[in-house]
């Protein structure tokens, strides 16, 4: 692996050695010391031409976690305003000797330019691009899942993937990288999606995305899911009407304090309600919602920085002459070179 | 007793087989016991993958000479992939887990058990790791097998045996807990040769 583009294209077994690998980091994050040596003396560059604050500081977190040093640029108040290009910023980044680059750009696509590009060697980390992709939100979302199908089944969550779960996602599809991340890289890991969203907020040609697509959300809770995932109503990014009123769309989109007692009366006691960031509260989601102890909003922002942890080690800390493919073979054997004793390799 | 590989020209030579192995361990966790003036504060901590079970066995040992000792609550793992300084010589290694028991590792005294003693380099990254996870009262090292070529001033405490090999020569070790050979666990460690 030597880019983090997107879900769509990584396979089951690359995701499971994510999670897996997360699923260690969690442990470090839990110690008096919450430092690994891994990374020691590699700079990771946090590029973000997007307004963000969970991402890149979980990003940070990650990368001082693995003792990376890391160089924060925003394009606010950066040469970007000047109009320089993604091409010779990168460049500059690149003289730098950066040697990952976690990018959030209001274009999708830009990160895989700039991983295609040649314009760099940096591994290039998708931290959000337009209405593309968002992979480390949806590992963190899987992941999270993870435990918690582990907690209610009892079983350890390591090395297990989400066959079984019903996951449904409502909202703002249309405008949501996070929800087509989600729906590639859970269907990936053996989950059912469901979507329900408005027709106007749902994307031309989500009858062929590998899920269900419901137009009314009760319909949807009928069909007892194990897991809601609440999608922000992206307002920056709608330049049209794509619903009558914000109170309209609350009252039929919203998980709102009568949908959040409907899951007690249905008996739907394991299922937990899940919410991205950053919350529109009394809009997409209520207070009570949100607060309430089948919220996963927190555990979410917590298991960000091992997912990424994870991505930036798994990338990072390989031998960068050997080739990608080569690096993906044997990495995924079933006995991984970190078992392998000091007696074998000198 | 040599088994030359059909094709790959490989010559296998099992050094220890399973009663070796017994024997070995069994005396190792006397000589624990002994050095420690008995099983007070010990715990026993394995380096993935293979030290771990052996560690399960020398802790099985000390609670068959010693029956206070609950072998679960003094064995654990510790796993050293991030802390090793050939990170970037490889590739990437998925860390595995690490396990402490309950009681912890301050002012224990840790046993760290591992298969092969090489050049060192595992274990001096297995003392970083601890001085992040603790600070035992000290720290020991029991290795199955000693095979020298030492790179850093490291010296095992507890030695199963020495098994002088050229470094052209590989060493495995298979145990039952891990190892299916032909379908069936194997307790064995073999020297082989690429002639």
């Amino acid at each position: 692996m030597k880019h983090l583009l997107s879900t769509q294209d990584l396979s089951a077994r690359s995701a499971l050695r994510l999670l897996d690998t997360a699923e260690e980091m969690a442990a470090v994050g839990e110690r008096e010391i919450k430092k690994l040596p891994a990374l020691r003396g590699r700079t990771v560059v946090n590029l973000f031409f997007e307004d963000s604050t969970r991402t890149r500081i979980s990003f940070e977190a990650a990368a001082k976690r693995l003792s990376a040093d890391v160089i924060n640029f925003a394009a606010k108040g950066s040469s970007v305003s000047k109009g320089e290009s993604l091409k010779d910023t990168a460049q500059t980044l690149e003289a730098m000797s950066a040697d990952a680059v976690v990018i959030r750009h209001p274009a999708s696509g830009a990160p895989a330019r700039l991983a295609a590009s040649g314009w760099i060697d940096a591994a290039v980390v998708n931290a959000g691009d337009g209405t593309h992709e968002h992979p480390t939100q949806a590992l963190l979302d899987a992941f999270t899942l993870r435990r918690h199908w582990a907690r209610i089944t009892g079983t350890p969550s390591a090395g297990t993937t989400l066959a079984g779960m019903k996951v449904l996602i409502v909202g703002d599809v249309l405008h949501s990288r996070v929800a087509r991340s989600n729906v590639w890289l859970l269907t990936t890991l053996g989950a059912e999606v469901l979507l329900a969203g408005p027709p106007t907020l749902l994307p031309v040609g989500v009858g062929s995305w590998p899920c269900r697509v419901f137009y009314n959300l009760d319909d949807a809770l009928a069909e007892r899911p194990d897991a809601v995932m609440m999608l922000r109503l992206q307002a920056e990014r709608m330049n049209a009407a794509f619903f009558p009123s914000t109170r309209e769309y609350s009252r039929r989109w919203g998980f709102d304090d009568g949908r959040l007692a409907l899951l007690d009366t249905m008996g739907l006691d394991d299922t937990v309600i899940m919410h991205p960031g950053p919350m529109n509260r009394g809009l997409e989601i209520s207070s009570a919602a949100a607060d309430s102890p089948r919220s996963t909003v927190l555990a979410q922002v917590r298991n960000g920085v091992s997912v990424r942890m994870a991505a930036l080690y798994l990338l990072l800390s390989g031998d960068p002459q050997d080739d990608d493919d080569a690096v993906d073979g044997r990495a995924d054997q079933d006995d991984p070179p970190a078992t392998t004793p000091e007696g074998r390799t000198p | 007793m040599t088994v030359p590989a059909s094709e790959s020209g490989i010559h296998k030579r099992v050094v220890l087989a399973e009663a070796d192995i017994d024997r070995a361990l069994t005396r190792i966790a006397h000589e624990i016991l002994e050095a420690n003036k008995g099983s007070r504060d010990l715990v026993l901590l394995g380096i993935p993958r293979r030290g771990f079970p052996l560690a399960q066995r020398l802790a099985q040992k000390i609670s068959a000479v010693d029956p206070s000792v609950d072998p679960d609550l003094i064995t654990g793992q510790l796993d050293v992939t991030m802390y090793r300084d050939d990170l970037r010589r490889h590739p990437t290694r998925s860390p595995l887990a690490t396990q402490l028991p309950p009681s912890g590792i301050d002012d224990k005294v840790v046993v760290l058990v591992d298969d092969v003693l090489y050049s060192g380099r595992t274990i001096r990254a297995g003392l970083d790791a601890l001085a992040d996870l603790g600070r035992p009262r000290a720290v020991r090292l029991a290795v199955l097998v000693d095979r020298g070529h030492r790179e850093l001033p490291i010296r095992a405490d507890h030695v199963g045996k020495n098994l002088p090999t050229s470094s052209q020569e590989r060493v495995r070790v298979h145990l039952a807990e891990i190892d299916l050979i032909g379908g069936s666990p194997v307790d064995e460690v073999v020297i082989e040769d690429r002639a």
